[in-house]
């Protein structure tokens, strides 16, 4: 089992989401990040410029199999591009176990 | 006058009243809206504060000493008519040649001279501390805004000279604006505004509240003016809605596409600011002008806000996060010098009478202002801690947060 995060552009969300269901990913976690970065967001507030450092994305985690590994991530590259500067990046983490809490089984079906 | 006229005349009267009042929600949307979410409790505090006490206030010392009236020969610069309200006799129509009665007569100047305290409110959010501000605004509403309006609305010196201001630009809007320029520069920045002789933008946390809080400002206003004419006679009162409703509607057009020109974006601040400027600059000539006047009038106040709005904050290095005193105090001096240059007033020795009234008032609200800010200063003090206002007015004076368990998306 695999664990893959992702840190993508919330324009991106719904196509992501469409990618991973087709895949039979049948659930994972988002959620709304700010981050630093290198891209720098102009704002004019009352006439004055200023830059803000805090970039919005959402960062997505889903467990995989083995075998949906390859695919999961060749989805994700493929829906969450824009081909902008600022796509986000995909990690991939190994995972210890997987426990579902209702039946108390274990390993790669309980996902 | 009948009975009837009397009865209509005084139901206008006290629904102006109610208007005016709804002027405070206004006021205290767009300072919430313009500031950030770590002081919205204690902002509201304070314009609760002002409106309470405002009227308590009023009632005990402020109606007396603006309405006095000044016997024959008095030189009409200061008298007091006593404490509290008392009917005086012949309660009727005879009073105010049937305009309203003593009481509408008090609640109506009572939520005006609030107004004039809760525009300091604004300029000073954030950093100030609330009994400072609450001493002062006690003062301010007590002793120089009833004593400047008894200089005209009370019959005194200036109304013998024949100064006009109508509804108040500089009775009202230019006595708070005064008081918020000198409150803000005793005062000074809010920490992280200015660094290393750079400004920085500090973001309000809600416009679309502070957008709420200027149409109920606009619709507040309907009673402001339509108000001061002080009956409901059927042409002055609406020509006088028109001309306001004009004024606001250019003062925003002007604003927002001389903010677009020069900033190259479309600010809705600006555009808001141009709404307020628009109003407070009809507002001392609202009766004497045509509706082109009017136009006019307003657009130019379009552009004085927004560039007085960047002169303080950029240049002068006044901070006021809601621009009050480019919208009350500049736009309120402008608006009462076009009483001399435009409408059925203007003439050369009119305008002379609107500036002497502009620099004597100006010049008593100086004072006045700075002695009441020295007084607190040394007593309870006018700044909140530094640490407090970093993590914000809310939790530390107030033990509160105003959006618990509020989240956006």
């Amino acid at each position: 089992m695999k664990k893959i995060e992702a840190i993508i552009r919330e324009s991106q969300f719904l196509k992501v989401r469409d990618a991973l269901k087709n895949l039979g990913v049948k659930h994972f976690t988002y959620w709304d990040v700010t981050g630093v970065g290198k891209e720098k967001q102009p704002h004019v507030y009352r006439g004055v410029n200023y830059e803000s450092s805090a970039i919005n994305r959402r960062f997505i985690s889903l467990v995989v199999s083995e075998d949906l590994l390859d695919a999961a991530i060749e989805a994700l590259l493929d829906s969450a591009s824009t081909n902008e500067v600022g796509d986000g990046k995909i990690f991939v983490l190994p995972v210890e176990k997987s426990i579902r809490i209702r039946t108390k089984e274990s390993g790669p079906s309980s996902l | 006058m009948t009975d009837a006229l009397f009865t209509a005349n005084n139901l206008w009267l006290m629904i102006c009243t109610a208007l005016v009042f709804i002027m405070h929600l206004g006021f205290g949307f767009l300072e919430l809206g313009m500031t950030r979410q770590k002081n919205a409790i204690n902002i509201f505090f304070k314009n609760f504060f002002v409106i309470t006490m405002g009227i308590l206030v009023y009632y005990l010392v402020g109606f007396n000493l603006m309405y006095p009236g000044f016997s024959d020969g008095s030189p009409g610069i200061l008298d007091f008519a006593g404490f509290g309200l008392s009917l005086p006799g012949g309660e009727s129509i005879d009073y105010a040649g049937g305009g309203y009665t003593y009481w509408t007569d008090f609640l109506f100047q009572a939520v005006f001279a609030a107004t004039a305290a809760t525009i300091v409110s604004g300029a000073v959010a954030e950093r100030v501390k609330l009994e400072g501000f609450m001493i002062f605004s006690l003062l301010y509403v007590a002793i120089a805004y009833p004593i400047v309006g008894s200089w005209q609305w009370g019959g005194g010196w200036l109304s013998q000279l024949g100064f006009h201001d109508f509804a108040g630009s500089t009775l009202v809007h230019s006595v708070g604006g005064w008081a918020a320029l000198m409150f803000v520069y005793f005062l000074g920045p809010r920490i992280g505004k200015y660094q290393d002789g750079r400004t920085n933008a500090i973001p309000g946390h809600n416009l679309p509240l502070a957008a709420a809080g200027v149409l109920i400002l606009w619709l507040g206003w309907f009673g402001f003016n339509g108000g001061s004419v002080l009956s409901a006679e059927p042409n002055a009162t609406s020509l006088v809605l028109v001309n306001t409703c004009l004024a606001a509607s250019a003062g925003a057009i002007v604003a927002f596409l001389v903010a677009k020109i020069s900033f190259k974006s479309f600010d809705l601040t600006m555009l808001m600011n141009g709404v307020l400027g628009g109003l407070v600059g009809i507002t001392a000539g609202a009766d004497q002008m045509s509706v082109i006047e009017s136009i006019v009038i307003g657009g130019l106040s379009g552009v004085i806000v927004v560039y007085g709005i960047t002169l303080l904050d950029t240049v002068l290095k006044l901070d006021d996060p809601v621009g009050a005193i480019a919208v009350h105090l500049i736009c309120g001096i402008w608006g009462t010098l076009a009483v001399g240059l435009f409408g059925d007033l203007a003439s050369g020795s009119q305008f002379i009478y609107q500036a002497v009234g502009v620099g004597v008032i100006g010049l008593f609200c100086v004072i006045t202002s700075s002695i009441f800010l020295l007084i607190t200063k040394y007593t309870v003090g006018i700044r909140a801690k530094r640490d407090f206002e970093i993590q914000g007015l809310d939790c530390t004076e107030h033990a509160m947060d105003a959006y618990s368990d509020f989240q956006t998306k």
